[in-house]
């Protein structure tokens, strides 16, 4: 068993498949969670008219199919599409336009959900601490910062489960956009299914350490508060 | 009330649901017998209605619409419910290998007859060719009907190829012709492997006005069905390298006895006939101008 998942993790292009669904994974978060918290905290923050329908849009870009939003970048894309000439068609870059267009609804409609519910208790506090806006909003994405973390593992987790949009965005082209997803997909299509298995155990492996940083950072937070 | 009424309903679905996603080999087997079951019940119900024949075949089949065209003749000659899985060869394959389909029909003589010295299969009876061609940009390969010139022209100049790498029919064929050449496709940076079906080959190829190795039937539906032009042309065609034979094998009865091996008979006595070999000769010709497949069953190629 050992020997065998030894045999499966040393090959070239499983390796290869990791470190393309690792820097896709990484950057579409990134991305995703810096654009999907600034949105979801704003649309908390102010009111404006037409604000009912931009949370509805949100919370319907929050399941959008993913081969729908594949489809979308691909046209968008492609050599004969309006951003054609940056050649983005079958890249990790492509790859994490699509991502981020997944990934970053879901991040902002789940903020906006938790920072509707605790936000305004938090800058009645603040304001009659006579805190300023920018203490006030500091204040206010401390206090959500667990939130916060669980909306970036939530990210994470769609973006390095993603098939269908980065098939059609990457190509599944080998050892260049070539994810774990689509090889295990890949490799399901020629009868194989050992390795599929073993680059499951692998996400789920992957999943599962994520969770745990992300629970240590949970607890650090906690242990801060008691002093 | 209306709660017990949903939770009756939720449970239902889920039972629907284990079914369907049973996975292991006892459950798969029940699943059969209850579908051969049902089959009995339905045959009593109406006649000339006998039931399910589950096939494995390649994505070039149903691609093209020749099974789509071939099914409700089927049926109406013997009385079999024709399905089909359209996968690459390798996996239809291996589908016939677990005993999950009644019957395959590929294009690759030498794992075919692997399937069948391995004892997972009865008999291969050719069926039909069809033939693959090389598409491309016109520059700067001039169309030929040679094929390894053409293919060493790719590696001598490095240009850009858009392979299957899938293990599928196509993508032996175009391992092959390297092999024959002894040249290794990985010494052109250009080369890459998309890992999908021939659509999305061709697709890419076009987007990466790249050469690509594909069946004549693929090629021809999707230069006329895609919502854009192709900018791709036929570069290579002609060969007799390039002729792509198709084989129909029962899987085997002795290894399987719940498989539906009278259905799987049935269609090999079927597509091989006199009638049934003329249909395909002429399937496309309203469509492309041109015959997809070119029958020749009862040879032994």
């Amino acid at each position: 068993m050992l020997e065998w998942l030894k045999s499966v993790v040393s090959d070239a292009g499983i390796i290869s498949a990791v470190k393309v669904t690792f820097i896709m994974a990484v950057s579409s978060t990134a991305i995703s969670s810096v654009l999907g918290i600034l949105f979801g905290l704003l649309l908390e923050r102010f009111s404006f008219p037409g604000k009912k329908i931009i949370v509805r849009i949100n919370r319907t870009l929050m399941g959008v199919p993913p081969v729908v939003a594949g489809l979308v970048v691909y046209l968008l894309i492609m050599r004969r599409g309006p951003l054609g000439p940056l050649s983005l068609l079958f890249t990790i870059k492509g790859m994490v336009i699509a991502q981020v267009l997944i990934i970053t609804p879901i991040i902002s409609g789940m903020i906006y959900s938790y920072a509707r519910k605790s936000a305004p208790s938090i800058r009645a506090f603040a304001v009659t601490m006579g805190a300023t806006r920018w203490q006030t909003a500091k204040l206010i994405i401390r206090e959500l910062r667990k939130e916060i973390y669980f909306c970036m593992v939530t990210g994470f987790g769609r973006s390095i489960s993603e098939v269908g949009a980065v098939m059609l965005v990457g190509g599944n082209i080998k050892g260049r956009t070539r994810t774990m997803t689509t090889t295990i997909s890949l490799l399901k299509s020629q009868g194989i299914f050992t390795e599929g298995v073993a680059l499951g155990i692998l996400l789920l492996v992957m999943a599962f350490i994520l969770q745990w940083i992300c629970d240590l950072l949970q607890k650090e937070g906690e242990e801060d508060e008691n002093y | 009330m209306k709660k017990k009424v949903l939770a009756v309903l939720v449970a239902a679905a889920m039972c629907v649901s284990l079914a369907a996603c049973g996975g292991n080999g006892e459950e798969k087997k029940e699943e059969k017998k209850e579908t051969k079951a049902a089959t009995e019940e339905q045959k009593e119900d109406k006649a000339g209605d006998k039931g399910r024949l589950m096939m494995a075949t390649t994505t070039s089949t149903e691609d093209t619409g020749l099974l789509d065209y071939l099914k409700p003749i089927f049926k109406e000659d013997t009385g079999w419910d024709l399905e089909w899985n359209a996968v690459g060869t390798g996996e239809a394959l291996k589908m016939g290998e677990n005993g999950d389909v009644d019957v395959v029909l590929v294009h690759a003589k030498a794992s075919e007859e692997e399937f069948i010295a391995n004892g997972f299969g009865v008999e291969r009876f050719p069926v039909m060719y069809n033939d693959f061609v090389v598409i491309g940009p016109k520059e700067p390969i001039a169309k030929t009907d040679d094929i390894n010139a053409v293919f060493t022209q790719i590696i001598n100049d490095q240009l850009p190829f858009v392979s299957r790498g899938d293990d599928s029919g196509t993508d032996k064929k175009e391992k092959k012709i390297w092999e024959n050449l002894s040249l290794d496709p990985a010494s052109d940076p250009n080369y890459i492997e998309s890992g999908q079906g021939m659509g999305a080959t061709i697709t890419m190829a076009d987007e990466q006005k790249a050469y690509c190795l594909t069946d004549r039937g693929t090629w021809l539906k999707q230069s006329k069905d895609a919502t854009l032009e192709s900018e791709l042309e036929i570069v290579c065609e002609g060969d007799a390298n390039l002729l792509n034979q198709y084989g129909v094998i029962a899987v085997s009865p002795e290894k399987y006895p719940e498989l539906n091996n009278e259905g799987a008979n049935d269609f090999i006595e079927w597509i091989c006939s006199d009638k049934i070999q003329k249909l395909i000769g002429e399937y496309g010709i309203d469509e492309y101008g041109q015959a997809l497949f070119t029958p020749n069953a009862g040879t032994d190629s």
